[in-house]
């Protein structure tokens, strides 16, 4: 029995399916069976969309009433599976929701996860998948020796999402359960920290600082060179965890995945963390002091010299010319 | 108020990572140290009970070879007590075998009000223990949290987001995990790191716990290969004379982005 039912956990944003979700459903349709997307929330704004890019079911759990989704969502595909209905594989979106309805439905049906994956291979029962480890030196691939479902979770942008020009899918409820004693985890106010310019995991242009910078105030520089190039300014985590910008900025393994046309990282060492984040940038420019540092064994621009002297003077002459 | 705090002891990080060629295991041997990412939930853990009034901060781990090192380091922050579960039949354990074995270790100490981990490990990064713990212990759960505030009988979580945070209220008793940054780790004082020798930390093998089964046998995955990516060449490096940055003009200009 080959695979013949996939769910990929589906995520809306602005009223359209996110990037991810659009990955993982052309990536779900290339492996053979059915497919269908599972909703945390109301499905009626992107039903046509995800139909449009291979789910010919859509199970939507409702409005979550501001309920963090990973106890719902999972208690909900549970209840599916429970009914009857159940996939052979769930791939889940790496990020916040996806990991935690993965890791929910994980003990609900006492299955392993592989997470971080960028790569998926289905070979009759056998069902495995790739991850990169150390900085992306080494890909480790992992196969499933238990039976299904089977639950994988991959870092955005893995595959290249592309319409299949589906038809509209069939719309399932799929409401949640009661939660007894895990219930009770509710948002009450949604922050969201405006960055002008273009989104930095969609721009073509990414400045980067680190810690070379040597404090928050130089960061005005990569900010500066992000804007003069209308690209989008990122950060290594040690910054970020430093305090000086915040989280959202952060480009790395436990920040956001960026492939730009090009990648400028400013006073950054190219620790193994960041550079999964990175290295799949298409042109890479890397300034730093030390000769040594890991970022210029991938950059095809390295500038061995102080961020303090060579940022002032490129943003001047990129500004001089208008 | 008693918060369970997981922490991870993993090797130095400033030394490279490696699989053992044998096992295809990542190499965990030698000195272990606390992982960084949790010295944040052992800080958040003390300064709630702090704000609370009164209570403990005990720590579960899981480590092979009986090893207590970084768990001292929490011990010395202030941590009052601890479990570890080191177990050789625990070698080669997914998360999910992990998540029982902490999840039982918390139980072991009586359960919590609240139990907080770290987002994910810096060697491992799974990230999926916290969550599978919460479902395990039949809690609910805030992942990312970025502050956390105790409120009568709930939580006040500032949990973060792709795109800024959230504000989120949860009842307890709860497992919640933080990520770094926020607070600021103690360094443990000399009074604390003598206090922490004779703290009492009791060693647990997964069957006293009654996990089964554990490590390879339980892990439902098998690494089937191990390859090296393809490398991204290096390409010029120079050295900067005052006037390099005329090289990355002509660089963006080759490119057609300027």
């Amino acid at each position: 029995m080959a695979i013949s039912t996939i769910w990929v956990f589906a995520q809306e944003a602005n009223g359209a399916p996110t990037s991810g979700t659009l990955e993982l459903l052309t990536k779900a349709r290339s492996l053979g069976g059915s497919v269908a997307a599972f909703v945390g929330g109301d499905a009626s704004a992107i039903a046509g969309s995800l139909g449009e890019y291979g789910a010919s079911t859509v199970y939507a759990t409702g409005d979550l009433g501001g309920a963090l989704p990973g106890v719902a969502v999972a208690s909900a595909m549970k209840a599916v599976i429970d009914g009857g209905s159940s996939p052979d594989l769930v791939m889940f979106p790496q990020n916040y929701e996806g990991r935690d309805v993965m890791s929910r439905l994980s003990v609900k049906l006492d299955r392993t996860v592989l997470t971080n994956s960028i790569d998926i291979a289905v070979d009759g029962d056998t069902v495995s998948a790739t991850t990169p480890v150390f900085g992306g030196n080494t890909l480790v691939t992992a196969t499933f020796t238990g039976t299904g479902p089977h639950l994988v979770a991959f870092r955005p942008k893995s595959f290249a999402a592309e319409p299949a020009g589906g038809g509209a899918p069939e719309v399932v409820s799929a409401p949640v359960p009661d939660l007894g004693s895990t219930a009770g985890a509710a948002v009450t106010a949604v922050h969201v920290e405006e960055s002008t310019g273009p989104k930095l995991d969609e721009a073509a242009i990414v400045v980067a600082g680190g810690r070379g910078l040597g404090e928050a105030e130089k960061f005005a520089m990569v900010d500066e060179l992000a804007s003069v190039l209308k690209g989008a300014a990122g950060a290594s985590r040690a910054i970020v965890d430093a305090g000086w910008v915040p989280y959202s900025m952060q480009v790395g393994q436990t920040g956001k995945v960026v492939k730009p046309n090009v990648y400028i990282a400013a006073g950054i060492s190219g620790a193994t963390q960041h550079m999964v984040g990175m290295k799949g940038s298409k042109n890479i420019i890397a300034i730093n002091k030390d000769a040594e540092a890991p970022i210029f064994g991938v950059a095809d621009l390295g500038i061995v010299g102080d961020v303090h002297k060579v940022l002032p003077k490129l943003i001047e002459a990129l500004q001089a010319r208008g | 108020m008693k918060v369970i705090v997981c922490v991870k002891q993993i090797p130095d990080p400033a030394t490279p990572g490696e699989l053992d060629p044998a096992t295809n295991q990542l190499k965990r041997e030698g000195k272990l140290i606390l992982d960084e990412s949790d010295s944040y939930g052992v800080e958040m853990a003390l300064q709630l009970v702090d704000a609370a009034g009164g209570g403990e901060v005990a720590i579960v781990s899981m480590a092979p070879n009986d090893e207590v090192s970084g768990m001292r380091t929490a011990l010395a922050m202030g941590a009052a007590q601890g479990v570890l579960v080191s177990d050789p039949a625990l070698a080669g354990s997914d998360a999910l075998t992990t998540a029982k074995v902490l999840a039982a270790a918390v139980q072991r100490l009586g359960g919590a009000d609240l139990v907080l981990a770290g987002t994910e490990s810096s060697d491992g990064y799974t990230g999926t223990v916290p969550e599978q713990m919460a479902e395990l212990l039949g809690l609910p759960s805030v992942t990312f949290a970025k502050s956390v505030a105790v409120d009568g009988g709930s939580l006040k979580v500032d949990r973060q987001t792709e795109a800024g945070y959230d504000e989120v209220t949860c009842p307890l008793p709860a497992l919640v995990s933080v990520t770094a940054g926020v607070v600021e780790p103690r360094y443990p004082s000399f009074k604390g790191i003598m206090a922490a020798k004779s703290k009492p930390v009791e060693t647990v093998t997964a069957a006293d716990l009654g996990v089964s089964p554990a490590g390879w046998a339980g892990a439902g995955q098998t690494i089937s290969e191990v390859a090296q990516a393809p490398a991204r060449e290096a390409g010029t490096v120079i050295e900067d004379d005052g006037e390099a940055f005329g090289k990355i003009v002509e660089y963006l200009e080759g490119l057609k982005v300027i």
